[in-house]
């Protein structure tokens, strides 16, 4: 039985980059869902990293309440390190990487498929954090939950392009898993302010109109910083 | 003392209307201090097999990882059909496939599932019928639905050359394909090579087994001390090859 060259290529130049960002986005959502253990274990890692937050809070209901918002993001923060490790540790397990970075054209497909994958994993455990945190702190959500929402969107998504990034500059150190988050959490600070002040205004229910302002800010951070890893990515992931 | 670079946007001494499928000039690489390439020329032609010899460390992972465009030479350059490989790697990529020392899949997707992911990269149909055929060539049907992670790794070599199958590149390059493979998979990457030749491509290999493949090589090289040699060793005396030096099948042609 032969096998052609019969199979038909399609087009090529942005249709082809978003088919093969897609492809990519497709096969680690697939692959994560199939070892469904590991984001079970983000999801139970954020569960206890708020617990242990609450805890060391303190029972009083203000100071829960005030720390709130910059709890949600710190948990989010910190179980996020395990979803971009985890991201390139795919890769790395068969050998699979030097295969992904041999396909044809651009390499910048391969980041934003990662990036959306991991986007979709982020939020995923979002889902979780926000209920969870609303109980145990005491949070308000039913007033500025649009807004809560749209910072987190926002949020998340500057947040994961970064990781994705440095997680792939990272993947092959052996130090990986203490470099990434040296690495990302300095950049992080401006996002982390920004999301932490915008979730905290939607919360207290947007008086000022703070929380619009603050959502803009963190939309261009996030423009920042897709331009700037789009262009380095494929310098970072050749050589 | 390496040669510079040619600095050349064309392969030079190309007489045949159709580039080759892989010509590398003035080629070198180090790490570190150590120079691995010195300066090397090669010329792989249509149609051709080119096997890799030499010994542990000499090399022949770093020229196949520059021919496919995973790693830039320091200095020298090459072509790939005509494309430069350092100036528009994505581009010469296109014309390539590698089988590396691991078969590079990923262990949580089934066979098909990981032939259905190359060829969405490639940009190419990926039907559940075509998929089928490929592994079914590679005697791989009745597994298709099964997780690579429960493969051995002859069964994952077979996927691998199912990948390089369903869409036979100009420049096949593959790292000690014989490794971990049984005689019937020996078979199976030698039908493999056929087809690439057959439909006009390229073939560079690096093997430590020069036996497996013999009858379909056209021309060894040995890689020693960052130069290439022509001839298996050490049987033979080695003698610096010249470039683009056409192997005996197609010298019969």
């Amino acid at each position: 039985m032969t096998f052609p060259n019969a199979h038909t290529t399609h087009s090529h130049g942005a249709g082809a980059a978003v088919r093969r960002a897609l492809a990519v986005t497709w096969k680690d959502l697939l692959a994560e869902g199939r070892s469904r253990s590991n984001v079970l274990a983000v999801i139970l890692f954020a569960g206890t990293a708020l617990l242990l937050f609450a805890f060391a809070l303190g029972p009083d209901v203000n100071d829960l309440r005030r720390a709130g918002a910059g709890v949600i993001w710190l948990t989010l923060f910190l179980s996020g390190i395990l979803v971009f490790n985890r991201s390139y540790q795919v890769e790395l397990e068969g050998g699979a990487l030097e295969a992904l970075l041999s396909y044809p054209g651009s390499r910048r497909p391969i980041f934003v498929g990662k990036l959306l994958a991991n986007l979709v994993i982020v939020l995923l455990v979002a889902t979780v954090v926000l209920p969870l945190a609303a109980v145990l702190f005491h949070v308000p959500l039913g007033n500025g939950i649009l807004g809560v929402i749209a910072i987190l969107l926002a949020g998340c998504f500057g947040f994961v392009t970064l990781g994705t990034f440095y997680a792939a500059m990272s993947s092959r150190s052996r130090a990986r898993d203490v470099l990434l988050p040296l690495l990302l959490f300095p950049m992080l600070v401006p996002l982390l302010l920004a999301a932490v002040q915008g979730t905290g205004a939607f919360l207290a229910g947007d008086g000022m109109g703070y929380g619009g302002a603050w959502l803009r800010l963190i939309l261009a951070f996030d423009l920042v910083f897709l331009t700037a890893t789009l262009w380095a990515f494929e310098y970072i992931i050749g050589d | 003392m390496i040669p510079p670079p040619s600095g050349d946007s064309e392969p030079r001494g190309s007489k045949s209307p159709a580039p080759p499928p892989l010509q590398l000039d003035g080629v070198a690489h180090r790490f570190g201090r150590r120079w691995v390439l010195r300066g090397l020329g090669l010329r792989v032609e249509g149609g051709e097999v080119v096997t890799l010899a030499g010994p542990n460390g000499a090399g022949k992972t770093t020229l196949l990882r520059i021919a496919a465009t995973l790693l830039r030479p320091m200095r020298g350059t090459g072509w790939i059909r005509g494309v430069d490989l350092v100036a528009r790697p994505g581009e010469a990529r296109k014309g390539v496939g590698m089988i590396g020392h691991s078969a590079a899949l990923y262990e949580d997707l089934t066979a098909a599932e990981n032939l259905r992911f190359s060829l969405l990269m490639k940009d190419l149909d990926a039907g559940r019928e075509q998929i089928l055929g490929i592994l079914d060539e590679v005697g791989l049907s009745r597994h298709a639905d099964t997780r690579v992670r429960r493969f051995s790794a002859g069964m994952r070599r077979r996927v691998a050359v199912g990948r390089i199958l369903a869409a036979p590149p100009d420049l096949l390059l593959m790292d000690e394909p014989y490794a971990s493979l049984d005689t019937e998979g020996v078979g199976v990457v030698n039908s493999m090579i056929r087809r690439v030749v057959a439909s006009g491509g390229g073939v560079l290999l690096s093997t430590h087994d020069l036996h497996s493949g013999a009858h379909l090589t056209d021309r060894v090289l040995t890689l020693d001390l960052g130069l290439l040699h022509e001839g298996a060793p050490p049987s033979r005396p080695v003698t610096p090859t010249s470039v683009g030096t056409p192997g005996p099948r197609e010298s019969q042609a």
